[in-house]
């Protein structure tokens, strides 16, 4: 076994604490996130629910609570899509070719990048969930302790595949690409649908038909999907729309996201083979 | 003979339509500095990019260390040092962070990684910067932590792809004295270099290359004699007659006044003809004052072999294009 990977992965870490603007702004945006959008939107939300009439016998939880699982995702989708910018940005100052011309296998490369991208959104994560707990987010209402820790390792799986996926993928374009300004282009074409037509910031009951499909498809959603079953649980209501997930919806979310992440590893990996830096 | 440590033969390179590498071929002898001097453009990147498997070959063969490029690159990257043309150090890691990165890029086990760069940051004289960022460091700084982590592996071949460009004067002898250090501790230095001086100063053997192609090779002396262009300074007790005399030699090819004495132009080694020449003079009871021979610089080498001079490189001058941006 090769851990070539935990090299790249060592440097990416000190670059990540030593850039100090980058790590505070990393950890306060999804807090400010919170913070603002979630208490604006949550005391509108709330004043329109009342209308609906509730299920007798599930648990109804505050919007606050439904988007504080939209915001993990959302920030894990972000992160993840500018984690692999920092290939392209050592590209161009010449600092991947002391790597290239190593006898690193570059798919060590890769997953070297991935995994200190993955680190970041276990961080971001957590202070989410512990800020989003502050501020009132009804997280592992009336769990034990065991259960607690249960719920916060299967977030911590389901943000880890899918954040992988979407650094691959990011991965993939920075060694495609030359200007950082091409690259910022694309990221931003691709948030946009990703992030909205999903379930992470409202429900996707009362999307078109065609929106629905392209949500189901999303590996946002599926992330949303897993957040919620293990911070809020498996029947619940929010904004009159009732939830509920089997398990077998939950693997099928897992399976969406590990698919994805398999596909995304494959095209970073074609990627490389064919990169060429001098 | 010394053992090849480096063989190209029928190198080509393109990209598109355009030549950068127009089939070279040359060897490089173990414990040998060797060196390609040619103008930016010349190819000599190219050639270094190849030779290092940074860039795949196209055509022709090489062999490095031993390891054929084109099939066992994973051999040939384990046997190979390179200081790149540009400063490749990551500007928010320390020294010693640059030398354990690279290290465990070559899975170098950690205990002989640690005393190596001890070693290394003692020999380039850093080891007061160990913890210092990149970015608080000298141009000169920076080139030779480079230098420290291309031998960090303790490569048979050193690549150097200009070694001091950007550097002041002093700092830059400085550099070939590192360099020429390295070379006595027995690693073999492949240089490109578009500083005449530079190839003079370290190589064993120079290789010109421009347009793509090896247009001679040899030791800097021998290089410089093939020109034969030698000239020789004379002041004598009488000007006169010794002009005469030397005048009528075959190898004198021209004689030019000047004030206290005249030069003689030759067209052969000069160092075997300027005793022959003083014999002659002498021999006619005229006493030599004052002689001095001076050799051919390799800029004088090198417009020789390329008919024209290294810095006119392809553009035009620059009081030109002013010339005719100002009668827009």
């Amino acid at each position: 076994m090769h851990f070539g990977f935990l090299t790249i992965y060592w440097r990416d870490m000190i670059r990540f604490v030593r850039f100090r603007t980058l790590l505070v702004s990393s950890l306060v945006q999804p807090a400010l996130w919170m913070a603002f959008f979630g208490i604006a939107m949550s005391a509108s939300f709330n004043r329109l629910t009342p209308d609906v009439p509730p299920v007798p016998g599930v648990p109804t939880i505050g919007y606050l609570t439904f988007m504080a699982a939209g915001v993990i995702a959302m920030t894990t989708l972000f992160t993840s899509l500018f984690g692999g910018m920092v290939l392209l940005f050592d590209k161009n100052w010449g600092l991947l070719r002391e790597v290239m011309a190593s006898p690193l296998p570059r798919d060590h490369v890769i997953f070297g990048i991935a995994l200190s991208g993955m680190t970041k959104s276990f961080i971001q994560a957590t202070i989410i969930m512990v800020f989003g707990i502050l501020l009132g987010a009804e997280f592992f209402r009336g769990y034990s302790v065991g259960e607690v820790t249960v719920s916060v390792l299967g977030i911590l799986l389901f943000v880890g595949i899918f954040s992988l996926g979407f650094l691959f993928l990011s991965a993939a374009i920075a060694i495609s690409l030359e200007s950082p300004e091409g690259m910022q282009g694309i990221m931003t074409l691709l948030t946009m649908p990703i992030f909205f037509a999903s379930n992470a910031l409202y429900p996707v009951n009362a999307f078109p038909p065609v929106l629905q499909a392209v949500s189901v498809g999303n590996p946002l959603t599926h992330l949303v999907n897993g957040i919620r079953y293990f911070a809020i649980g498996d029947h619940y209501q929010a904004i009159g729309v009732l939830y509920i997930t089997s398990p077998a919806e939950l693997l099928f979310s897992f399976s969406v996201l590990v698919v994805f992440a398999l596909a995304m590893f494959g095209l970073a990996w074609w990627r490389f083979q064919r990169a060429v830096v001098t | 003979m010394a053992k090849e440590i480096i063989n190209v033969s029928g190198l080509v390179h393109r990209y598109g339509d355009f030549e950068a590498v127009r089939g070279i071929g040359f060897s490089v002898e173990e414990g040998e500095v060797f060196s390609f001097l040619g103008p930016n453009g010349a190819g000599k990147s190219t050639a270094i990019n190849v030779l290092t498997t940074l860039l795949r070959i196209q055509e022709g063969s090489a062999r490095v260390a031993g390891f054929d490029v084109a099939t066992e690159p994973a051999r040939v990257r384990e046997s190979i040092g390179i200081v790149f043309q540009e400063v490749t150090l990551d500007r928010d890691m320390t020294c010693w962070e640059i030398l354990e990165f690279h290290g465990c890029l070559y899975r170098m086990p950690r205990g002989e990684r640690r005393e190596r760069i001890d070693e290394l940051l003692a020999v380039v004289e850093l080891d007061a910067k160990r913890d210092t960022l990149t970015k608080h460091l000298s141009g000169g700084m920076k080139r030779r932590l480079e230098i420290a982590r291309g031998l960090m592996t303790r490569p048979k071949v050193l690549f150097l792809d200009e070694p001091t460009i950007g550097l002041d004067p002093q700092t830059r002898r400085r550099m070939w004295d590192y360099i020429k250090a390295v070379n006595e501790a027995g690693t073999t230095i492949f240089l490109t270099t578009h500083y005449m001086d530079e190839a003079d100063q370290l190589s064993d053997r120079i290789s010109i290359i421009d347009h793509g192609q090896i247009i001679a090779t040899g030791r800097g002396w021998d290089l410089k004699n093939r020109l034969a262009e030698d000239v020789i300074y004379l002041e004598t007790s009488d000007n006169v007659r010794s002009k005469e005399i030397i005048g009528a030699m075959d190898e004198v090819t021209e004689v030019k006044e000047k004030t206290n004495g005249f030069v003689a132009l030759v067209n052969q080694d000069g160092t075997h003809l300027l005793p022959r020449i003083m014999d002659e003079i002498r021999a006619h009871g005229i006493r030599i004052e004052t002689v001095n021979l001076k050799k051919p610089s390799m800029d004088d080498v090198f417009v020789h072999f390329t008919g024209r001079e290294l810095r006119e490189e392809r553009a035009e001058r620059p009081s030109a294009a002013i010339a005719r941006a100002g009668r827009r």
